[in-house]
């Protein structure tokens, strides 16, 4: 286990200057992700026209996982289609996981950078979390997601 | 923000000097391996201690020799596996210094001691309206069998708050304690934050109102003596993992008056004298409460685990890890944005910290790196971390066989976290 496959500079930068940060107000929709394991908390807002995601941003707390990854989730997802960022979760979710992931790095570009997170299984939940709630979000999903 | 130091206690220096942590650390296999390519770094010691070979091996000897069902058959196996489960039972009696060993109840652990006694003192003698007082500072297992038990009977649960130093509120406690108050549930030590509570003087109190006390007894029992006579406790709760013996066990110990009165709680093997369709006739103390074949090994090896404690002398773990305690927190005060939370004057061998800018789950996982465990997370005391507004802490906690070479190791893991996160 190497640490800074985990703390990549990407990952480092995005925790210390996480993007598009705060509230989006109006929002189309948000829904709210917690961790309760380790307390992480998450807001997702998202603008759509039609199936069109035009505006994404995040507000919360948590480790520096799960906020790189949110603030690397924002600039990924935006300007793409629903489908397509639930495409983009299976990747996402396939690098997270499994060793043998057969997912195009240039597919992902800089979410790659969270490969490094499948060699510490305790931390795929702080990772993934703001997928959920994205797609809590973009289902429409009444009840605040939880990864546990 | 500096934290408080806890002072160095009088009276015992020369017996701390002349504990010999090397020959102890020899005793517990576990400690001699690395982790990540770092020798190991065992911090995490209020979630669960490590065992020593003589409890290990008595576990095994009672598996190749002597294990056959308890109370029960006639045969030699039988009579020897049960006069090790009952032995170990006097072990425990002697050890917190109960009267008798009918007061010394097999458990699970501490958790299921707190639900026995929601579930069969609480909730058969309890009416509605009737209150439970426990204290902010409480592990969810003194806090959740009360909620279960405000459910089925409409008992009402009411919270001592705590001060920004991790102490239990004497003055609100006075105020709260009244005519309706049937049960004080408190810990004697905080596992999230340290604290020692001064049970004594909240037994006194809760005396006079006739109030009958239980006490989770979980972090205070494998770091200092206890004598259930002494303090005047009802109850007093704790668990065998965090006190050098085996998992899935624990005791409860009850005052044999209140025992008599309680009704069973579980059904089944053991815990009856006669059945019959029509009645059954329950057993006497303790075997009342244990229904079905009970951990045998579990207390054949906490009674080896007690046995190692007392050779070593509870006085002296106690001073040896207070030395431990002072000496971590002065070393960690002296990083700078790290904030220890809970900071009572009388502490357990526990320091919770915050480190600025850094989540504490990203200081547990380089810590591990580094061969360094510790606990990160919320400690089974949300309510002691809302208290506090944060989510989680990162918490080292410390054992007699944990040595200042390892605190300097955690410090310099820190450090180093800083480093990559920086």
């Amino acid at each position: 286990m190497d640490l800074k496959d985990l703390y990549r500079d990407v990952i480092v930068d995005h925790n210390r200057h996480p993007r598009n940060f705060g509230k989006l107000q109006p929002a189309d929709v948000h829904a709210d992700g917690h961790n309760p394991l380790c307390g992480d908390r998450l807001t997702m807002y998202a603008n759509l026209k039609g199936e069109h995601i035009t505006d994404v941003k995040f507000e919360g707390a948590g480790c520096a996982i799960s906020v790189a990854s949110a603030s690397l989730l924002t600039e990924a997802v935006k300007g793409k289609t629903k489908s397509e960022v639930k495409e983009l979760f299976d990747d996402v979710h396939a690098l997270l996981t499994q060793h043998d992931a057969t997912v195009d790095p240039a597919k992902l570009g800089k979410l790659a950078a969270l490969s490094g997170v499948r060699e510490f299984p305790a931390r795929v939940k702080c990772a993934s979390l703001c997928w959920h709630t994205l797609n809590a979000a973009l289902d429409r999903a009444a009840e605040p997601v939880t990864t546990e | 923000m500096n934290a408080a130091v806890p002072a160095t206690r009088n009276g015992t220096p020369a017996d701390a000097t002349a504990f010999d942590v090397e020959a102890i650390r020899r005793d517990f296999p576990i400690l001699h391996q690395t982790v990540n390519g770092k020798p190991l770094v065992y911090l995490d010691n209020a979630a669960s201690s490590q065992r020593p070979k003589s409890v290990i091996e008595a576990i095994s000897r009672y598996y190749e020799n002597d294990h056959a069902n308890v109370h029960r058959g006639v045969h030699t196996l039988s009579q020897r596996a049960t006069d090790a489960y009952e032995g170990a039972r006097e072990t425990i009696r002697r050890f917190i210094n109960a009267r008798d060993t009918k007061e010394i109840v097999f458990v699970r652990g501490t958790t299921e001691a707190v639900n026995l006694v929601a579930q069969s003192f609480a909730r058969t003698g309890f009416q509605p309206g009737d209150e439970i007082l426990i204290s902010a500072l409480e592990h969810h297992a003194n806090i959740v069998p009360w909620q279960l038990l405000r459910e089925q009977i409409g008992a009402v649960l009411k919270v001592i708050p705590i001060n920004e130093q991790g102490e239990v509120d004497f003055v609100e406690f006075e105020k709260l304690i009244g005519p309706r108050t049937r049960l004080l549930a408190l810990a004697h030590v905080s596992n999230a934050l340290g604290t020692i509570v001064p049970v004594e003087k909240f037994i006194k109190v809760a005396k006079q109102h006739g109030v009958p006390v239980l006490l989770d007894g979980a972090q205070a029992i494998p770091h200092t003596a206890v004598d259930v006579q002494a303090l005047g406790c009802d109850f007093y709760c704790f668990s065998s993992h965090k006190m050098l013996g085996p998992t899935g066990m624990g005791v409860l110990y009850g005052k044999r008056e209140l025992l008599e009165k309680m009704p069973p709680w579980q059904g089944g093997g053991d815990m009856i004298l006669s059945v019959s369709f029509e009645k059954t006739t329950f057993n006497q103390l303790p075997w009342k409460f244990e229904a079905g074949t009970p951990h045998i090994a579990g207390a054949i090896g906490l009674a080896t685990a007690i046995d190692y404690l007392e050779k070593i002398g509870m006085d002296r773990i106690a001073a040896y890890e207070h030395e431990l305690l002072v000496y971590a927190t002065e070393r960690l005060s002296q990083l700078p944005g790290l904030r220890i939370v809970g900071t009572a004057p009388e502490k357990a061998a526990v320091v919770s910290f915050m480190l600025e800018g850094i989540h504490p789950h990203d200081i547990g996982t380089i810590l591990d790196t580094e061969g360094v465990a510790i606990r990160t997370g919320h400690h089974c005391a949300m309510p002691v971390m809302d208290f506090f507004k944060i989510p989680a802490t990162a918490r080292a906690s410390m054992s007699f066989y944990n040595t200042r070479e390892e605190i300097d190791r955690l410090v310099t893991a820190l450090e180093h976290t800083r480093q990559v996160l920086g």
